[in-house]
C-alpha cells in the first residue's frame, strides 16, 4: 500500500534550511509535508556540526561594513543586496527559536542567539515545526519530481524505506510547491554528517530543467584526524603539524591551512598536536564541542600533549558555493513552482568564489529556506494545487534504464559500487580536485561521462529499498561530478576555492558566473550568455 | 563507525533505529536492533546522543570496520559519555552548553 499525500508545500530535505522552509510556509497558512531521506533531527551537515550565523545588528552603518567588507572578498561574485537580505532575514528569525532551544546561556545578559549546538538545534527544529503542524516524513527520501504540462513542479515521488520491507513504501506528494533542501554534494567524503549529501536534489531538479551555478567552487577541505569525520576545526586553530620525521610543516600565515596540508599528505603522513591551546580552554572543550573528544578519547591520544595522523576531508559542494541556480529573489529554480534553498542552492550570491563556510552558510540557509517557503506557501494561495491535472515523471538515471541490462552488465548493486568508486577516484583526490589541470579534468570528463553512459543506460533500481536509494545516489553523484567538472575545465583561471594550476592568476575578464547543466551532454555557459557551451 | 549494541543495556525502544540518519540499523525481534548497514554509518555518534540507556559504542574508525573488546569498552565509562557531556536527559543541567563560546577559540588562536 503506497502513500498519497495533497499539500500545499512539500519540502525535500529536513536539515538546517529545510526545517526553516517547512516552519515558514506553515507560518504563512500552507500545509506543509517534508521528507528526509533520514530523521529531521539528525539528518544534515548541521546536525552533527556547531554553526554560528551571520549576525550583525540592525544598525546601519554596521551593516553596510559587514557587506562591504564580505564582498571585498567575494572576487567580484556576489551581490550586495542578498548579503543585506540574509542578514536581516537572519537577525529576525533566529530569536523565534527561543521556545525551543534552550538560550539561557548569555553573554553579557543578552541571549546567544546566533551559534547554536547542531544536535540542539535540529532537535529544536524539528519540534517547531512539529508544533506549526508540519507532516514529517523521516526515512522517506524522494526519488524523483513530478511535473505538469507546462513544466512546472507537482509534486514528487519517494519511498519509505523503513516501512513494507524489503522494497520500501512507495509515496508520493503532490503540491503547488515544492523545496529542494537536500544540501551539498559530499561526494561521500568522510565529512561529518554528509553521507546522506550525494547531491539526489540537484539530479532531480536538473531532470526538470533547473541549471546550477558556481559548481566549480567545490575545493573545501577540512582537517580532521585520519579515521575521524570530526571535520571540527576550530581546535586545529591550535594546532602545530609535522611529517613522518618530526620536521614542522610551514602552513604560512594564512588561516586556511589546507594547500600546504594537502602537499604534505601528498608526499607522506602528516601529524599534528593541538598542544596551543590553553588549558582553561582545554577543560572546558566538551562543554562547547562535546562530540570532538570523543574518537581521541577512545583511542587513548592526548591530542594536547601527543601527535596523532591527521587527513583533510573534501566537502565537494557543501562548504563550497556551487549549486543550484536561483532565478528570483524567492529562491525559485529555472522550474516554476520549484525552490531551492541552502546548500542545494548556490551561494555564490552572498559568499562569490570563496567559501561561505560558517556563518555566512548557515544565515542563508536560514534565509533561503524561510523565503523559499514562504513563497511556495504564496503560490499554493494563489495557484491552487492543481491536483486534478495528469503529471510526468522525471526522474532518469537509476530510476528508469533506457536499455535495461546490457550484456555483461553488472547487476545493480555492483554497478551502483562501481559508480561510487568511480566518483570517488575522481573527486577526492587532493591533486585532482585542489591542484587543477586542463589534462587530468578532461580525463575526468571523459571518465565520469562513461559512468553516466552506464548509470543511464544500465542502472535498475534493485530490489529492496536500500538498493532503490544507493542507485539514484550513485546516478546523482555522478551528475554533479560531471557538473563539477565541466565548470572547472571551463573556468580557465584562478579564483578563490577554484584553483587551476595551469592559470594560475585571476583573470579580469572571467569575472563572471558561470552556469552549468545537462545531464546526458553536460554544458557551461557565462550567466546572461546566450549560446551555451558543450564541453562533454 | 558503530561496532556494538550493549543486550544487557538495550531496553528495545529502537530510538537508534528511527534517529539513525544513514538508516544504519533494524528493529529486532525481541532482541536489540541488529547493525544491518554498517557500511552506511557516518561514525556522527548521534545514536548514542539519543541513546538513553548508553547501550551503543561508535568506533572513531570511519574508514574501515576494526576490532573492539567489548568487555573493555563497557568497563572503560566512555559508554554515555556523548550524553553526559552534552547535558541530555538526566545530565541537563549538569554539563551546561557552552557552546556559545566557540568564537573564544578562534579568537584566542589568533591573539597566539
Amino acid at each position: 500500500m503506497s502513500l498519497t499525500l495533497e499539500t500545499d508545500v512539500l519540502i525535500i530535505g529536513g536539515g538546517l534550511a529545510g526545517c526553516w522552509a517547512a516552519i515558514a510556509a506553515a507560518e504563512a497558512g500552507a500545509e506543509v509535508v517534508l521528507a528526509d531521506k533520514g530523521y529531521c533531527g539528525t539528518s544534515g551537515v548541521t546536525a552533527t556540526a556547531g554553526p554560528n550565523h551571520w549576525w550583525v545588528p540592525p544598525d546601519p552603518d554596521r551593516r553596510a561594513q559587514a557587506v562591504r567588507e564580505r564582498n571585498a572578498r567575494a572576487l567580484g561574485l556576489a551581490d550586495p543586496r542578498w548579503m543585506a537580505r540574509i542578514i536581516d532575514t537572519t537577525w529576525r528569525t533566529l530569536p523565534t527559536l527561543a521556545d525551543y532551544y534552550d538560550h539561557s546561556i548569555t553573554a553579557g545578559g543578552v541571549p546567544h542567539y546566533q551559534s547554536l549546538r547542531g544536535p540542539e538545534y535540529l532537535r529544536a527544529l524539528r519540534r517547531y515545526a512539529e508544533v506549526r503542524g508540519v507532516r514529517i516524513l523521516d526515512h522517506s527520501p524522494a526519488l524523483e519530481l513530478l511535473l505538469h504540462a507546462d513544466g512546472a513542479v507537482a509534486g514528487a515521488r519517494g519511498l519509505q524505506r523503513q516501512e513494507a520491507p524489503p522494497a520500501g513504501r512507495d509515496w508520493t506528494v503532490r503540491a503547488a510547491g515544492v523545496v529542494v533542501a537536500t544540501g551539498g554534494c559530499a561526494f561521500l567524503a568522510k565529512l561529518l554528517g554528509s553521507r546522506n549529501n550525494t547531491g539526489d536534489g540537484h539530479l532531480m531538479a536538473a531532470e526538470a530543467g533547473a541549471r546550477l551555478s558556481g559548481m566549480e567552487f567545490s575545493t573545501y577541505h577540512t582537517v580532521a584526524e585520519r579515521h575521524s569525520t570530526q571535520t571540527r576545526s576550530a581546535s586545529y586553530a591550535f594546532a602545530d603539524y609535522f611529517d613522518a620525521a618530526g620536521r614542522p610543516i610551514d602552513t604560512g600565515t594564512d588561516p586556511d591551512v589546507t594547500l600546504p596540508l594537502a602537499r604534505a599528505l601528498l608526499a607522506g603522513p602528516v601529524y599534528a598536536t593541538l598542544a596551543r591551546m590553553p588549558a582553561d580552554l582545554r577543560a572546558i572543550l566538551h562543554q562547547i564541542q562535546p562530540a570532538i573528544l570523543l574518537p581521541f578519547q577512545r583511542q587513548g591520544i592526548d591530542p594536547f600533549t601527543q601527535r596523532f595522523p591527521i587527513t583533510l576531508h573534501g566537502e565537494g559542494t557543501v562548504r563550497g558555493t556551487g549549486g543550484l541556480r536561483l532565478a528570483d529573489e524567492d529562491c525559485q529554480t529555472d522550474v516554476p513552482g520549484l525552490y531551492a534553498a541552502g546548500d542545494a542552492a548556490t551561494r555564490e550570491l552572498i559568499a562569490g568564489a570563496v567559501s561561505g563556510g560558517g556563518a555566512q552558510n548557515s544565515a542563508w540557509a536560514v534565509s533561503s529556506g524561510t523565503w523559499a517557503g514562504q513563497a511556495a506557501a504564496r503560490l499554493a494561495h494563489g495557484r491552487g494545487r492543481r491536483t486534478g491535472e495528469a503529471v510526468d515523471a522525471a526522474g532518469g538515471a537509476g530510476l528508469r534504464p533506457t536499455q535495461g541490462k546490457g550484456t555483461g552488465m553488472p547487476q545493480a548493486a555492483q554497478l551502483t559500487r562501481q559508480l561510487y568508486d568511480g566518483v570517488r577516484s575522481e573527486m577526492l583526490p587532493y591533486d585532482k580536485i585542489l591542484f587543477r589541470r586542463a589534462p587530468v579534468l578532461r580525463r575526468s570528463s571523459d571518465t565520469l561521462a562513461d559512468l553516466w553512459r552506464a548509470a543511464r543506460d544500465h542502472l535498475a533500481p534493485g530490489r529492496d529499498a536500500t538498493a532503490r536509494v544507493r542507485a539514484r545516489e550513485a546516478a546523482a553523484l555522478v551528475a554533479c561530478a560531471r557538473w563539477v567538472t565541466a565548470s572547472a575545465l571551463a573556468r580557465t583561471e584562478s579564483r578563490g576555492l577554484h584553483r587551476r594550476e595551469d592559470a594560475a592568476a585571476l583573470d579580469p575578464a572571467q569575472t563572471h558566473r558561470l552556469v552549468s547543466g545537462g545531464l546526458d551532454a553536460v554544458w557551461v555557459a557565462p550567466e546572461g550568455a546566450a549560446v551555451s557551451t558543450q564541453v562533454a | 563507525m558503530i561496532e556494538l549494541i550493549f543486550a544487557d543495556r538495550c531496553t528495545g525502544c529502537n530510538a537508534c533505529v528511527r534517529i539513525c540518519p544513514t538508516n544504519v540499523l533494524e528493529p529486532g525481534k525481541n532482541a536489540p536492533p541488529a547493525i544491518a548497514r554498517q557500511e552506511d554509518c557516518q561514525t556522527c555518534f548521534l545514536c548514542e546522543l539519543y541513546c538513553e540507556a548508553d547501550a551503543l559504542y561508535v568506533a572513531p574508525n570511519c574508514d574501515e570496520m576494526v576490532a573492539v573488546d567489548a568487555g573493555a569498552i563497557a568497563a572503560s565509562g566512555l559508554l554515555g559519555q556523548f550524553r553526559r557531556d552534552s547535558g541530555w536527559h538526566e545530565w541537563a543541567g549538569q554539563s551546561p552548553n557552552l557552546h556559545w563560546r566557540m568564537g573564544e577559540l578562534f579568537a584566542r588562536a589568533k591573539a597566539g
